[in-house]
């Protein structure tokens, strides 16, 4: 292991070395070779296309300000502007006259403080085998309004596609071009402080999914809290080192399946409940990590879900498309 | 417990399975799928009307080990199994009508993503239909809204994403309205399922606590709803929604999307509210208001359209004034009628949009009735299909729509003094004014000119040709054959309360 030795260079700890000194990247995969030529090449083509974007995008908003809306349209703009702020004004004290003929917020004898919050309360984690009773009314009792909500998460998805998936061709060259102008890459500072962190927030969102029946958080939560760290890593390090590991393929594969699984396991779960059959499901002992039955995995796919939609968001909104 | 009561959960979960497989498939391979799901989902919603209709009464499906209201429930009586089916017929029968449309307009790395929204559109509406807890409802009016949003702006052109974002600024607000709604009904009653909160309505209503929140509860419910469903004077959003979207959408969103809404607005009526209370607090008098100014409305705006699709969409708004007339009367017979209606126009305004497709693509791809001279003769099914639903929504004898109009007119009949008045010769003017753009805009695709638009190769393509058949025939059935439908909504308003 010493330093004298004829192969140094090409050792692991010199890696390190070179790491801590700030002469190498470590943790990455290295680059294609490339032959620099053809890269500044291809690099100079990006950025002029890069350019003209930008220019495009200069013109319009030169135009935007040189340009007088006509007499009529400023008057209907000034007399809606009154219109509207006199409806939400009426809007707003109707609303709030409402609300102060509300029962009192946290009085015992309230209405909302009846049978099914007290069965909530009183009977949950025997009931659900989930410690922290609001995941187990969430994903149990009411499973079936928060597979509703599951997709509506699924459905947002779906829609930012429609709008800014750029599926082939020259516009998706010109928009990874645009990317790379806009965001400087390989930047050292970001590199190290997201090499140390990411994996640190990826155990943390994995420990909030996990402890999601025991204490606060679920997938809900520790999905957004793993696709923050994709969304770090990305941004550090670029699309290509990401996509070693999480490309569209990765991505279609686990949000589909984790999504069938979820809708599987309540319609097993919605069957035998209906019929009134045993369903086999052991609750075990509450407070342990393997217990409350389904609630732990739903709240792994509804993690992987929620993880996968915030970097397709993230993804989507910067270069249109995951791959 | 009958095997059948399975159909009511599992017509909303194979629809979201459909949606979450369309994503990983490509486009084609994901029309197929839905295709096969909404026909499951209408075979299924016909066995459940069927077993509710002998059965007599409703039946409760727990979602889960825990019975309501601590865990979710559907229920399902007649009406329900009848408007599951319409739903899921119509959403067939669009599709397949639009699959020409949908190749043209829709980009092809996007298919897929038309396909999933079709089906959690389909979902949400079974949800809608079957659900009985105000919550769930909420949610999947959620997806509705989105799943509506994308179905608008998947044609890629500027109008469409103009539309689409006034379709979601309007959408939007109604949800707002509407959840603020239901959290304020569950401040003052504690509940969420939909027949424990009507006890406590009527308790409350005994008693006269909390009176102020429960009228703007009422109002704020009955809003939003009609926002989300474009009753007049909250409509800005239809004309575009419905005049630039794809030829399948737009028969979606007028024939499927906002009757959801109005079905859960009769459900909040009588099962949640309860119609004795609504009327008492005279939201029946409103609402019939706004819905006989929409009538005369919307056919006006109608007579000076020169673009087709523009006209059937001003033609929707007065058609859903008559809806909310019905609904306004206050009466059973009021009721009936208006869900009556909801059927008729549904399966008229869908078969409109998709004839109007096939009109426009003999006609040079143009919209405008000057261009679209003689295109009856040039594609003759489309034609013949378009000259039923305009004969339809005028209200000719032997089709849906004289048969809604009638069961509107006995309504009237037996309605209080004002109201049958208004109602009947409002119902009398507004046949003359659909009259009036209607048969125009018949004899208009009629007139044998331009028939050198025609390209000598066209053909319809025979899956559209098989939807108009359906669509026509399902027209001259809900015209001559109303009274088993009329029996079962009857029979279905009497389950509901």
């Amino acid at each position: 292991m010493s330093r004298k030795r004829r192969d140094y260079k090409s050792t692991f700890y010199s890696r390190i070395e070179n790491f801590v000194n700030g002469k190498e990247e470590f943790l990455l995969y290295r680059e294609k070779k490339e032959s620099d030529v053809q890269r500044l090449e291809t690099l100079e083509e990006e950025l002029t296309e890069a350019a003209d974007l930008l220019e495009m995008r200069e013109e319009l908003q030169w135009m935007r300000d040189h340009t007088e809306p006509l007499d009529f349209l400023k008057r209907f703009h000034r007399l809606y502007g009154v219109i509207a702020a006199l409806v939400c004004f009426t809007m707003m004290v109707l609303l709030l006259v409402t609300v102060s003929w509300l029962p009192r917020f946290g009085n015992a004898d309230n209405p909302a403080n009846n049978e099914v919050i007290k069965r909530y309360i009183e009977k949950g984690e025997e009931e659900t085998g989930a410690v922290n009773i609001v995941t187990g009314l969430i994903l149990n009792y009411r499973g079936f309004d928060t597979m509703g909500e599951t997709h509506v998460l699924f459905i947002a998805a779906s829609c930012v596609m429609i709008l800014l998936l750029i599926a082939e061709g020259e516009e998706k060259r010109a928009g990874y071009a645009f990317d790379r102008y806009l965001e400087p890459k390989n930047d050292i500072i970001i590199q190290k402080v997201a090499a140390f962190l990411v994996p640190m927030v990826f155990v943390l969102g994995i420990y909030v999914i996990l402890n999601g029946h025991l204490s606060p958080g679920g997938g809900f939560s520790g999905g957004a809290i793993i696709g923050a760290g994709l969304i770090m890593y990305v941004s550090a390090y670029g699309f290509r080192k990401t996509e070693r590991f999480f490309n569209e393929h990765v991505y279609k594969v686990a949000k589909v399946s984790a999504l069938c699984f979820y809708v599987c396991c309540l319609s097993y779960y919605f069957y035998m409940g209906a019929h009134g059959y045993d369903n086999h499901i052991s609750l075990g002992t509450p407070g342990n990590i393997i217990s409350s039955g389904l609630i732990l995995f739903i709240n792994i796919f509804v993690g992987t879900e929620v993880a996968c939609t915030m970097y397709a968001f993230y993804a989507l909104f910067r270069k249109g498309g995951l791959e | 417990m009958s095997w059948i009561e399975n159909c009511v959960p599992l017509s909303i979960i194979i629809c979201l399975m459909g949606g979450i497989i369309s994503s990983a498939i490509k486009g084609e391979a994901a029309r197929k799928l839905t295709v096969t799901l909404i026909t499951a989902v209408a075979l299924m919603n016909a066995l459940v009307l069927g077993y509710t209709v002998r059965l007599g009464h409703e039946f409760v499906y727990v979602m889960g080990r825990f019975p309501a209201p601590w865990g979710n429930e559907l229920r399902a009586g007649c009406l329900e199994g009848l408007m599951g089916l319409f739903f899921s017929v119509i959403m067939l029968l669009s599709v397949l009508g639009g699959v020409r449309g949908q190749n043209d307009d829709i980009r092809p790395g996007r298919m897929n993503l038309y396909f999933i929204m079709i089906n959690l559109m389909m979902s949400s509406l079974m949800a809608l239909v079957y659900t009985n807890d105000l919550f769930t409802a909420y949610v999947f009016v959620e997806i509705n809204t989105m799943a509506a949003c994308a179905l608008i702006m998947i044609r890629d052109n500027g109008h469409t994403l103009v539309a689409a974002t006034k379709y979601m600024i309007m959408s939007l607000l109604g949800s707002g309205l509407l959840l603020i709604g239901i959290s304020m009904l569950y401040s003052i009653t504690g509940q969420l399922l939909m027949p424990n909160i009507r006890d406590a309505v009527d308790r409350l209503a005994e008693s006269g606590e909390y009176a102020i929140p429960l009228t703007v509860i009422i109002g704020l419910l009955s809003v939003a709803l009609a926002i989300k469903s474009a009753l007049y004077p909250f409509h800005s959003w239809l004309p575009e929604a419905y005049g630039f979207s794809t030829a399948s959408s737009a028969a979606i969103l007028s024939s499927l999307v906002s009757k959801g809404y109005i079905f859960l607005l009769i459900k909040i009526f009588y099962r949640v509210i309860g119609m004795q209370v609504m009327v008492g607090h005279k939201i029946t008098n409103i609402l019939f208001a706004f819905g006989i100014i929409g009538m005369i409305m919307g056919s006006v705006t109608a007579i000076r359209q020169t673009d087709v699709r523009h006209l059937i969409a001003y033609s929707s708004i007065a058609q859903i004034g008559y809806i909310y007339m019905g609904i306004g009367l206050g009466s059973t017979a009021g009721m009936i009628a208006a869900v009556f209606h909801i059927l008729s126009h549904g399966a008229t305004k869908s078969m409109l949009f998709i004839a109007q497709r096939g009109l426009v693509e003999v006609s040079n791809g143009s919209k405008n009735f000057t261009d679209l001279k003689g295109s009856g003769l040039r594609n003759k099914l489309s034609g013949v299909a378009f000259a039923v639903g305009a004969f339809s929504m005028v209200g000719i004898p032997l089709l849906a729509g004289f048969t809604s109009k009638v069961y509107f007119a006995k309504a009237a009949i037996t309605a209080v003094d004002a109201k049958m008045w208004i109602a009947m010769i409002t119902l009398a003017i507004s046949t003359i004014l659909n009259a009036v753009y209607f048969i125009r805009a018949t004899i208009s695709i009629y007139t044998p000119r331009n028939m050198n638009y025609a390209d000598p190769k066209y053909r319809p393509g025979i899956m559209t040709d098989i939807a108009l058949v359906c669509f026509i025939a399902l027209n001259f059935f809900l015209g001559v054959l109303s009274y088993p439908i009329y029996h079962t909504i009857e029979l279905g308003l009497k389950i509901f309360g």
